[in-house]
């Protein structure tokens, strides 16, 4: 009796916590469309957005040019930041799940440095003159760097040694790092000019977000939320480890394969248009474990709306300290999500 | 009936043989309990049957090829019960069973009302209803045990495979959790094969012992037949007293090599 019980009230509850997180996505990104330096007072854009909607007819008393300034230059921020910090939350979990380590997302692996390599090989080869080519070559160095890297890692990492083991992997990914790390510091070395650049790039950029750039990245997004979260409950199974795993029939190496792809492939997306913005990856599944637990069924869908909701409200403070220059995202993801983190750990504790 | 069939089974670990040409046929409802020193092979020989380390020979039940499976139907015929389980100390006991249903859960599924009602059913069976709820983190040793046991038991597999399952217990509960386990391989008539390392006990709740020793069987029997002090002598190097009680039972009592007598 208790036991059915029990199954019910765990699905309640996360129907719950799903419909919370959705309504904190809506009501932050509702915040950053509507606060920036320039731009109609912050409530008539609730208003307006209403007044967009099908059947609903509100004057919100916005000019062709305010609501221009929201639809064309906040709205693509507010969904790519929405977008990407959906995917690196959720990449982040599906690492942490599959590897059973806590410290590890797929930066780990080679993406970060790879597509850092990238963009620097993109910056020095075309010397500031991106903006005439017809394709942006930045993010698709990125990508294609971020994906090679990965790619490197796994075939070293699981060459070597008939256990693919999950050590080895996140040694190779370690060292592919470095060495891309190094080859990037050497072009840095003889490209000084475009060290401001990379500098700022590295440092994540939301600033120039464009729909463009939303349409770039949205089927990978797509594609790999989807494989990851189809896969959560295998991903739980995972949890008393691979031996236990395999005994209950979880064919191990092949949902790490896939996981890890899936992943990887989303995350050089996101990092491709967005740049490094670190921290999300690790910071917002450790919040989700600490308020809700370590089920990957609950932690991986959370920690989309909460990486969502956090990426978008870091997004707001970067437009308005420092106005008209801006704060790249990067530091200010790391300045409040670090003592957040740390609030949470101490809370926790405490209730312990 | 003959259903769990093992022939010149071996397994090795980078060339060196730690099992080798293991025979063994077991009817549904007998337990076969394994006993031999440290690395004479018994958890190696387990982790075999279980499909979790290579073995050339074959293993076969009720006829099929084990290796022949793909991992989720080898999981619906074998369950297996680690040394060591690794339980996360978050999961609560109700979550912890239903990880037994996964190999009829398909990979993108979720669990069926059976499953549930599966697993409702075993937590009641084995008393744990009032722990449903509770995170594995805060139960004792003896009722971590029985929840283990109730998730190979979800994984309705007619074979059940324990790797030295009372090891953590004290005297009370490895009695309990044998006990147990004697109980369901009655009502489920399932295929018990552990290894121990209490040889009393293993005299006691299984139906035959296969002592094995580097790897090789070098006896097999009832307990009166195989638990001998020459025989724990030449194979464990120890001596020990065995007595042969009225009953059958076979109490084996080490002895100091220094004592008076």
């Amino acid at each position: 009796m208790t036991t059915s019980r029990a199954f019910d009230e765990a699905r309640g509850s996360r129907v719950r916590w799903w419909v919370l997180g959705g309504v904190s996505v809506v009501v932050v990104g509702l915040l950053g469309l509507a606060l920036g330096p320039a731009g109609p007072a912050w409530w008539r854009v609730p208003l307006a957005v209403l007044d967009r909607l099908p059947l609903v007819s509100i004057d919100s008393g916005i000019t062709d040019a305010q609501w221009n300034i929201v639809w064309q230059i906040r709205a693509p921020r507010v969904v790519l930041a929405a977008l990407i910090g959906a995917m690196l939350s959720l990449a982040g979990a599906s690492y942490q799940g599959v590897f059973r380590n806590p410290l590890v997302d797929p930066y780990l692996l080679g993406v970060a440095a790879g597509a850092g390599l990238g963009a620097t090989v993109a910056f020095s080869v075309a010397r500031g003159t991106t903006s005439t080519w017809p394709v942006d070559p930045v993010p698709l160095a990125a990508f294609a760097g971020g994906v090679v890297a990965v790619a490197l890692t796994y075939t070293v990492g699981t060459a070597f040694g008939r256990s693919r083991s999950a050590t080895t992997l996140v040694l190779a990914g370690v060292a592919v790092t470095s060495l891309a790390t190094a080859v990037q510091t050497f072009v840095l070395q003889r490209n000084n000019d475009v060290v401001r650049q990379v500098y700022s790039w590295i440092l994540g950029r939301l600033t120039s977000a464009t729909w463009g750039d939303v349409r770039l990245v949205i089927p990978y997004v797509l594609v790999s939320s989807i494989i990851l979260l189809m896969y959560r409950r295998v991903i739980d199974v995972l949890r008393v480890g691979d031996d236990e795993a395999r005994a209950l029939g979880v064919n191990v190496n092949r949902v790490r394969v896939v996981v890890v792809l899936a992943a990887t492939l989303g995350t050089s997306a996101a990092v491709a248009v967005s740049g490094l913005i670190g921290f999300v990856g690790i910071i917002v599944p450790h919040a989700i474990r600490l308020l809700m637990g370590s089920s990957n069924r609950v932690v991986l869908p959370l920690s989309m709306f909460a990486g969502s909701a956090f990426l978008i409200a870091a997004d707001i403070p970067g437009r308005l300290l420092t106005s008209p220059s801006e704060t790249p995202i990067g530091v200010v993801t790391a300045f409040f999500g670090a003592p957040f983190f740390l609030f949470l750990l101490r809370t926790r504790e405490a209730r312990q | 009936m003959t259903s769990l069939v093992l022939r010149q089974v071996r397994v090795e670990y980078s060339g060196c043989a730690v099992v080798s040409s293991v025979d063994e046929s077991l009817a549904a409802g007998e337990w076969l309990c394994l006993i031999g020193p440290n690395g004479a092979g018994k958890s190696s020989l387990l982790r075999a049957v279980a499909g979790l380390v290579k073995y050339s020979g074959e293993i076969a039940f009720d006829g099929v090829a084990l290796d022949a499976l793909s991992a989720r139907e080898l999981a619906r015929k074998v369950a297996f019960v680690p040394q060591n389980p690794l339980l996360p100390d978050d999961m609560s006991v109700s979550e912890y069973v239903m990880l037994g249903r996964n190999p009829y859960i398909s990979t993108f599924g979720r669990e069926s009302v059976r499953d549930r009602g599966v697993v409702t059913a075993l937590v009641e069976e084995l008393s744990l209803s009032v722990y449903a709820r509770r995170p594995l983190g805060t139960l004792s040793g003896g009722e971590r045990q029985r929840v283990v046991i109730a998730r190979a038991l979800a994984q309705e597999a007619p074979v059940l495979l324990l790797d030295e399952p009372t090891s953590a217990l004290d005297l009370g509960h490895q009695q309990h959790a044998l006990e147990l386990v004697d109980q369901l391989r009655r009502r489920r008539n399932l295929v018990v094969v552990s290894a121990m390392h209490d040889l009393t006990l293993a005299g006691l709740y299984s139906d035959r012992l296969l002592l094995l020793h580097q790897g090789v069987g070098v006896a097999r029997g009832r307990a009166q037949d195989v638990l001998r002090s020459e025989t724990l002598d030449e194979f464990y190097g120890v001596s020990a007293r065995v007595i042969h009680e009225g009953d059958g039972t076979v109490v084996v009592v080490p002895q100091r090599s220094h004592g008076e007598s």
